[in-house]
């Protein structure tokens, strides 16, 4: 329905120019697009009303009779230019629309069920003894932020590091095979990745065992290309000339690397390793089979297994018991909470793209 | 403080290209030495040979010698950092430290080397430096801001306070105003004069008019043909090449008569 409303809204901008010295047409209102998508409103709902009422082909035949119509009004009263030109920025819209429909369906969906337990017992309580209603996720985010930082503490070193030798020393086979297996990484799937890291730990502490580390080593297989990645591209934007400057003033490379390549890359560094963080903290697959789930407290991440939030919003809602509606609620807030940490990692690597931000640091 | 400089027989490849060939020339101490020739004939290679800087970039090499005060550049024993702590670089495009202000970036060169420098000592040495560079009065009121907020023509003079506040003995500028106005430019070229008391400085420039007006001593570089390597075809005192050259190549570059 708001997708439908919105259609005409870039009509009447691209109005404004429209009267060129070899115009020759009149130039339209800028209430026209909007009116016209009005009359396609009220004629899709006579539509709707003489066949079968439905909120979708209503949305449809709104757009469909609106883009028609402001094409056919435009090319009549302002040529054939300025139609095409209403007419793709009907399309784009629409195209935009559509591609806003899941997003704003799922964020409305996951705040609608999830707010229904996001409550003070849900952040300070775990799910031991609990059958029915009451519980909480406590432990299932504490295990997320242990592990995640684990990942982050095992990726970001290794992953700094590869980038830096790839950008300030590599050369010939070694860095172009060393590229090639980040790409290949990236492409892992991220079962395979939690499969790799079970049977690592399979081979030291024999069949079963279930660690935080071991989910923290799967995540890592992930997260380290895409630091690598994305370091290797804000190294690359750091100009050679202040690498020159360094070493004419007789610094060596190791501390040109630290004193100067670094503190002018650090804003894309920490921008890309947040978002390396929010691309590794919603992974399940891995950790199902790494991690396990448990229902009591576990804050030492080599001592059997833990919860984490996607894990725990997966048995909730496939295995909730008896009544189920209590652990569905739970697991609808567990993906609320996911979704908020992703958020907020965003916003964070876009605050610190803002502060660290080389001009205006000092 | 300042050096001679001794070059003898020095080619410059990159890779398998040889980029400058057979380079003779003996720079003065105290003085200022130009380079001059059309482009890619080798000036600046052969000037960023003189500190080493060359081989940052991969492949490249250098045979011959260059010797300043009796010590070998490309000795086997010789460490690069320790040969651009003595021959200090000017680029053409001003580089300050983006990340530093325009105090961190004079002390850039010691800060970076971990060199322990009291306090009182390094708003000296910054002071000292900035005055060198005649950059002192216009900058003494916003030492803390960052350095790339200054002029174009003022962030050249900054990288010549950074480059001459590790003290070297030799000064390299590859077309340093190349990237300045008429005005800036002339601020630049009275800190050359200044500096020269105490440095030994080497300067590349496109500007022949400012060859004549700051160098006692011109070399001339040129090249025979594309791909071909470039040769120093003239050195002599500036007075000379610009009034009567020795070779007639020179007098047709030096009069716009080149081609």
């Amino acid at each position: 329905m708001s997708t439908s409303t919105q259609q005409p809204s870039a009509g009447p901008d691209t109005s404004a120019p429209s009267q060129g010295a070899l115009g020759g047409h009149e130039k339209q209102a800028p209430w026209v697009p909007w009116a016209v998508f009005g009359a396609a409103a009220v004629l899709a709902l006579a539509i709707g009303l003489l066949t079968s009422w439905n909120i979708v082909l209503f949305v449809i035949y709104t757009v469909v009779l609106g883009t028609l119509g402001t094409y056919l009004l435009s090319r009549v009263t302002e040529g054939p230019r300025k139609a095409v030109d209403r007419l793709v920025t009907c399309l784009v819209v629409s195209a935009f629309g559509i591609a806003m429909v899941p997003l704003v369906s799922l964020v409305y969906e996951v705040i609608r069920r999830g707010a229904e337990r996001f409550d003070a017992e849900f952040f300070s309580a775990s799910l031991q003894g609990v059958i029915g209603p009451g519980g909480g996720a406590y432990h299932a985010l504490m295990g997320t932020l242990i592990i995640t930082l684990l990942t982050t503490l095992i990726s970001v070193p290794i992953g700094l590091m590869t980038a830096i030798y790839l950008v300030e020393y590599g050369t010939g086979r070694l860095k172009r095979s060393i590229t090639f297996f980040i790409d290949v990484m990236t492409g892992i799937p991220s079962i395979v990745a939690g499969l790799f890291a079970y049977a690592l730990f399979v081979l030291i502490f024999g069949p079963g065992v279930r660690l935080g580390i071991m989910g923290a080593v799967a995540l890592s297989v992930l997260m380290i290309p895409v630091v690598v990645r994305s370091a290797e591209e804000v190294l690359k934007l750091v100009p050679n000339e202040l690498r020159e400057a360094a070493y004419a003033l007789g610094v060596p490379k190791w501390r040109t690397i630290l004193k100067v390549v670094i503190p002018t890359a650090i804003a894309g560094l920490a921008t890309g390793v947040t978002l390396a963080i929010a691309r590794v903290i919603g992974e399940t697959a891995p950790l199902l089979i790494t991690v396990g789930i448990t229902n009591a407290l576990n804050f030492n991440a080599f001592d059997g297994r833990m919860a984490t939030l996607p894990v725990y919003a997966y048995y909730q809602l496939t295995q909730p018991g008896v009544p189920p509606q209590d652990a569905i609620d739970r697991a609808w807030t567990a993906a609320l909470v996911l979704i908020m940490l992703v958020m907020g990692l965003n916003v964070v690597a876009r605050l610190i793209s803002r502060l660290f931000a080389p001009k205006t640091s000092r | 403080m300042a050096k001679r400089i001794d070059v003898s027989d020095l080619d410059i490849y990159y890779g398998n290209f040889k980029a400058v060939e057979g380079v003779n020339l003996s720079i003065e101490p105290r003085s200022i030495t130009a380079l001059i020739g059309p482009s890619g004939c080798g000036k600046s290679t052969f000037l960023r040979a003189l500190n080493r800087m060359h081989e940052v970039i991969p492949g490249a090499r250098v045979e011959g010698k260059v010797v300043i005060e009796g010590q070998d550049l490309y000795g086997s024993d010789v460490d690069p950092v320790d040969v651009r702590r003595q021959i200090g670089m000017v680029f053409q495009r001003p580089n300050p430290f983006p990340t530093m202000s325009i105090y961190d970036n004079v002390a850039a060169g010691l800060r970076l080397n971990a060199k322990k420098t009291s306090k009182s000592d390094m708003d000296d040495l910054v002071e000292r430096s900035l005055k060198g560079a005649n950059l002192w009065n216009e900058v003494k009121d916003r030492l803390n801001r960052p350095g790339s907020g200054l002029s174009g023509g003022q962030q050249q003079r900054l990288c010549i306070a950074r480059a001459i506040a590790v003290q070297p003995e030799v000064l390299l500028m590859d077309e340093p105003c190349s990237a300045l106005d008429p005005i800036s430019t002339l601020a630049v070229e009275d800190l050359m004069m200044e500096l020269k008391e105490q440095f030994t400085i080497v300067i590349v420039t496109h500007n022949m008019q400012q060859a004549a007006r700051v160098s006692e001593t011109t070399g001339f570089f040129n090249l025979n043909g594309v791909g071909q390597p470039g040769r120093l075809i003239e050195y002599n005192p500036t007075e000379k090449i610009f009034s009567n050259p020795d070779e007639k190549a020179t007098e047709d570059y030096i009069s716009g008569r080149f081609g």
